[in-house]
C-alpha cells in the first residue's frame, strides 16, 4: 500500500519543511500568537457583550467566581450584574429562564460547570429551545447558546465524563458545535452567539489550559467560523482520520506516528457535529480510500456512527479499499481509577494500531 | 327495591347541599382550602410570620445554656461522638494535603461541619437508611466504616468496596446501610423519599443529608411533596453551611431558609443551631421518632459553616474575607464547644486530647501507606457490572483488550493491578 516512492516523497516534503522554515523564519505561523482555549472563549465572550448589549451570560459560579473553569474571568467585571448573572443551583431553572429570555429577543448564553449536569437542563435544551422556532411555525425564534465542559475531564469518573455530542446532535432544531483548538473555540462561539438558532457548544476541560497559535485574522474582533464547516487540520492521501475535540489531537499524534511509517494520514476535525460536514469528508475520502473515525463517546448511535452511515449510504462508499472503521471509547460508564480511566478512551496507539491493520501494513 | 334506593340516595345528596348551603358564607367549599374568606385585600409577607428559631443547648463557649437540658447519653455514647468528631478533623487534614502531593485526584474535608454529621448519626440506627450528598463522611465513620476504608476508596485500590469505579470521597457501605454518594446534585432527595416509602411497613427511617444549594434544584421540591403526600418517614436533613461553592446564602434563596419551606409543603419543621452537638442529636432523635411512629417526613435544616474550601479544587480566598473564616474557627467551633462541654463534666482533658490526636495520626498515616500500596482493581474488571450479566458486545471488547495487551502489555503498569 505505502510504497518506498511514498516514503521518499514523505521525507521530500519534510525536507522542504525544514527548509522553508530556515528561510521564513519570521513568517506568520511561527509568530504567532499564542492563546489558551479558555482565553479564546473568553474574549469571544467579551467581544460579542460587547458588540451586542443583549448578550448576557448566566449560570452557577460565573460572575465574582469568574466561572468553575475561569472561562467568564473578569466579565462581571466589565459587565456587571445585569449581564453575568450567578444563579442558584438549578439547572432547568436557569436553562429555562435562559430560554424565556431569548424567546423575548435577549441573547443568553447559558454556562452549565459541565453537559453532564445540563442532564438536569435537557427538557428545557430539547423540547423548549430546540421546538419553539417549528412549533410557533416560525414566529418564536430561540437565539440562545448553551455551552460548557464536555466528555472526559481527569479523574472524575462516571457522572463527570459523559460526551454528549450524540445527544444533543440527534435533535432537530439544535446546532452542535465542538471546538478543539483556540482558533475552533472562539470562531464558532463567537458564530453560535451570533446564531438566530440554539446552539450547544460542548467544550472539553482539559483542553482549556492547552495553548494554541492564533492567527492575525482570528484574533480580530470580527473572526467568526462558520458553523457545519469541517477543517483540514493535516493533509494526508492514505487514509482519512475524522474526529472532534480531544479526539482531533489524538488523530494527529497518531498521524506523526504513521508519518514515521510513511503513512500520509489526513486529519480531518469536525468542528460542527450539527449540521456535520459531510461533503469534506466524502472528498478526503474519495482522495483516501479509507476512513477511520475516532472520539470520546460511546459507540452506539455515537458520531462515528453517523458518519459511517452516511458514507454507506452514498456513492463514495464504492471508494472505500476497506470497510470503515470506529474508535471510541470503551462502551462502560467511565471508571475513576488511573489506570482504569486511560484504558477507558481511545489512545494514539489505538488510532496505530487501526490504520495498520486497514492499510495491512505491519 | 331498586326505586327505594335511588330514592335514598337523592336524599343524601340533598341532605349535604343543604349542609354546604349553611356554611358556604363564611366557608370555603374549593378542594384543599383549609382556611376562610377575608374582606382584606394585603399582602402576606416574609415578615408576616415569625421565622423558625435555632434550637440549642450549649452556647458559644460550649456551656451549658439550662442545666435541665442535660443530654440523657452515656458517657461512652459522649466519648465516642467526640473522638470521631476529632478524627474525622485529623483524617481530612491528612487526606487533603495527600491531594495537594497528587496522590488522590480529588478530596472535600469538613471542617466546621462536624457537630451535623456526628450528633445526627449518633441519634440514628444502624438499621436506618442514609443518603448523603458528599460532605457527610462522620456520618459513615460514626457507622464504622474504617481510616483504611476511606483511604482505600480515595486511592481506588483493590480494597476499595466501589471497586475504583468512583471519585473520592464517593463513599458507599451496604453493611452500614449509607448509599454510595452520587455526584448529580439533589438526586438524593427524591431518592431517600422512594427509599422511605419501600420501608413504610418497617421500623426503619431513611436520613438524607443536603446542602442548602442543593435545596434549590427541582428536586428538592419534588421530594418534598411526595413525602408529605405519600407519608414518608424520611427525615430531611439541610447542612446550611452559608455557602454553595462560591454562592452565599443570600443569593440562593430569599424567605426564612430552608425550615422555612417546610409547613408549606406540610412538613414538621425543625431548626438546629449545626454547631451544637447536644442540640443536633436531640433534634434528630424527636425527628427519627416522630418519622417511624407516624410515618410522616420532617425537615432538619442545621445551621453551620463550611470553615475549609468547597473542595481540593476551590479557593475559597476569592470570595469570603479569611476573617470570617477565621471567626468561625476560633469562635462556636463545633469540636472545641463539646471539648469545652466534656471537660466542664470532668470527662475529658488535653492528656486525653495529645492520646487521640497522636492515635489518630498514626492510624491515618498507617492506613495511607497501606492504601498507597495496594494493587488497583484489575484492568478486566473495567468491563464488569455494567449489567448484571455481560453481553456478548463487552465481553468482545473485553477480549480485544486482552489481545492488546499481549501485544503492548509492556507499555503499561500492568505489574500495579
Ligand atoms: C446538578 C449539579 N449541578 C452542579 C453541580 C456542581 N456542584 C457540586 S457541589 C456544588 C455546590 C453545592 O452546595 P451545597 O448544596 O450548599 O453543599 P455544600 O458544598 O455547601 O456542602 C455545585 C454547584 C453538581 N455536582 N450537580
Ligand atoms: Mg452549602
Amino acid at each position: 500500500m505505502v510504497s518506498k516512492s511514498g516514503r521518499t516523497l514523505l521525507n521530500l516534503a519534510s525536507l522542504n519543511r525544514v527548509i522553508s522554515k530556515r528561510a521564513f523564519s519570521n513568517s506568520k505561523t511561527l509568530a504567532a500568537k499564542q492563546m489558551t482555549v479558555r482565553d479564546a472563549l473568553n474574549s469571544a465572550l467579551d467581544e460579542e457583550m460587547t458588540r451586542d448589549e443583549k448578550v448576557f451570560i448566566l449560570g452557577e459560579e460565573v460572575a465574582q467566581y469568574d466561572g468553575a473553569y475561569k472561562v467568564t474571568r473578569g466579565l462581571w467585571k466589565k459587565y456587571g450584574d445585569k449581564r453575568v448573572i450567578d444563579t442558584p443551583i438549578t439547572e432547568m431553572g436557569f436553562a429555562g429562564i435562559a430560554t424565556g429570555a431569548a424567546m423575548a429577543g435577549l441573547r443568553p448564553v447559558c454556562e452549565f460547570m459541565t453537559f453532564n449536569f445540563a442532564m438536569q437542563a435537557i427538557d428545557q435544551i430539547i423540547n423548549s429551545a430546540a421546538k419553539t422556532f417549528y412549533m410557533s411555525a416560525g414566529r418564536v425564534n430561540v437565539p440562545i447558546v448553551f455551552r460548557g465542559p464536555n466528555g472526559a475531564a481527569a479523574g472524575v469518573a462516571a457522572q463527570h465524563s459523559q460526551c454528549y455530542g450524540a445527544w444533543y446532535a440527534h435533535c432537530p432544531g439544535l446546532k452542535v458545535v465542538s471546538p478543539y483548538n483556540s482558533e475552533d473555540a472562539k470562531g464558532l462561539l463567537k458564530s453560535a452567539i451570533r446564531d438566530p438558532d440554539p446552539v450547544v457548544c460542548l467544550e472539553n476541560e482539559i483542553l482549556y489550559g492547552v495553548q494554541y497559535p492564533m492567527s492575525d485574522e482570528a484574533l480580530s474582533s470580527d473572526f467568526l467560523l462558520p458553523i457545519g464547516k469541517a477543517k483540514i487540520e493535516r493533509p494526508g492521501k492514505h487514509i482519512t482520520l475524522v474526529a472532534h475535540s480531544k479526539a482531533v489531537e489524538t488523530c494527529l499524534d497518531a498521524a506523526k506516528e504513521l508519518a514515521g511509517k510513511g503513512i500520509e494520514a489526513e486529519v480531518i476535525n469536525l468542528r460542527s457535529l450539527r449540521p456535520i460536514d459531510i461533503d469534506t469528508i466524502t472528498k478526503s475520502v474519495v482522495k483516501t480510500n479509507h476512513l477511520v473515525s475516532v472520539e470520546q463517546g460511546w459507540p452506539t448511535c455515537g458520531i462515528g456512527a453517523e458518519i459511517l452511515a452516511r458514507l454507506m449510504e452514498s456513492e463514495v462508499f464504492y471508494h472505500l479499499d476497506q470497510p470503515a472503521v470506529r474508535i471510541t471509547g470503551a462502551d462502560v460508564p467511565m471508571p475513576y481509577t488511573q489506570s482504569l480511566e486511560v484504558a477507558a478512551l481511545p489512545r494514539p496507539a489505538d488510532v496505530v494500531d487501526a490504520v495498520k491493520r486497514l492499510l495491512k501494513v505491519k | 327495591m331498586g326505586l327505594n334506593r335511588s330514592l335514598r340516595f337523592a336524599f343524601n345528596i340533598s341532605k349535604s347541599w343543604i349542609q354546604i348551603y349553611k356554611t358556604y358564607s363564611t366557608c370555603p367549599k374549593f378542594p384543599g382550602a383549609k382556611t376562610t374568606f377575608t374582606n382584606q385585600l394585603q399582602f402576606t409577607e416574609t415578615s408576616s410570620y415569625a421565622p423558625i428559631p435555632i434550637f440549642r443547648i450549649l452556647g458559644p463557649k460550649g456551656e451549658l445554656l439550662n442545666s435541665s437540658d442535660e443530654p440523657k447519653l452515656s458517657e461512652e455514647i459522649l466519648l465516642k461522638m467526640y473522638k470521631d468528631m476529632t478524627v474525622l478533623n485529623v483524617m481530612d487534614k491528612i487526606l487533603y494535603e495527600s491531594q495537594r502531593q497528587g496522590r488522590i485526584s480529588f478530596y472535600m474535608t469538613s471542617y466546621g461541619e462536624e457537630a451535623t454529621h456526628i450528633g445526627s448519626a449518633a441519634a440514628l440506627d444502624l438499621d436506618d437508611l442514609v443518603y448523603g450528598q458528599y460532605r457527610e463522611a462522620g456520618v459513615l465513620m460514626y457507622r464504622g466504616f474504617t481510616l483504611q476504608q476511606f483511604v482505600d476508596q480515595c486511592y481506588g485500590n483493590i480494597d476499595d468496596k466501589g471497586r475504583g469505579r468512583q471519585m473520592p470521597v464517593h463513599y458507599g457501605s451496604k453493611d452500614l446501610n449509607y448509599v454510595t454518594i452520587s455526584s448529580p446534585l439533589g438526586t438524593q432527595l427524591p431518592q431517600a423519599v422512594g427509599s422511605a416509602y419501600a420501608l413504610k411497613d418497617t421500623n426503619r427511617v431513611v436520613i438524607c443529608y443536603f446542602g442548602e444549594g442543593s435545596a434549590s434544584e427541582g428536586d428538592a421540591h419534588a421530594a418534598f411533596n411526595f413525602s408529605a403526600t405519600l407519608g414518608c418517614p424520611v427525615i430531611f436533613f439541610c447542612r446550611n453551611n452559608g455557602y454553595a461553592i462560591s454562592t452565599p446564602v443570600e443569593e440562593q434563596y430569599r424567605g426564612d431558609g430552608i425550615a422555612g419551606k417546610g409547613p408549606s409543603y406540610g412538613i414538621n419543621t425543625l431548626r438546629v443551631d449545626g454547631n451544637d452537638v447536644l442540640a443536633v442529636y436531640e433534634a434528630t432523635k424527636l425527628a427519627k421518632d416522630f418519622a417511624s411512629k407516624e410515618k410522616k417526613p420532617v425537615l432538619i435544616e442545621a445551621l453551620t459553616y463550611r470553615v475549609g474550601d468547597h473542595s481540593t479544587s476551590d479557593d475559597s480566598s476569592s470570595y469570603r474575607p479569611k476573617e470570617e473564616v477565621s471567626d468561625w474557627l476560633n469562635n462556636d467551633y463545633p469540636t472545641k464547644k463539646f471539648r469545652h462541654y466534656l471537660e466542664s463534666r470532668g470527662l475529658w482533658n488535653e492528656e486525653h486530647e495529645e492520646q487521640l490526636l497522636a492515635q489518630a495520626n498514626k492510624g491515618i498515616l498507617a492506613a495511607l501507606s497501606n492504601g498507597e500500596k495496594k494493587k488497583k482493581p484489575k484492568w478486566t474488571e473495567m468491563y464488569e457490572d455494567v449489567y448484571k450479566f455481560m453481553p456478548l458486545h463487552i465481553k468482545k471488547q473485553q477480549d480485544a483488550m486482552k489481545d492488546h495487551l499481549k501485544k503492548y502489555g509492556k507499555y503499561y503498569p500492568i505489574d500495579s493491578f
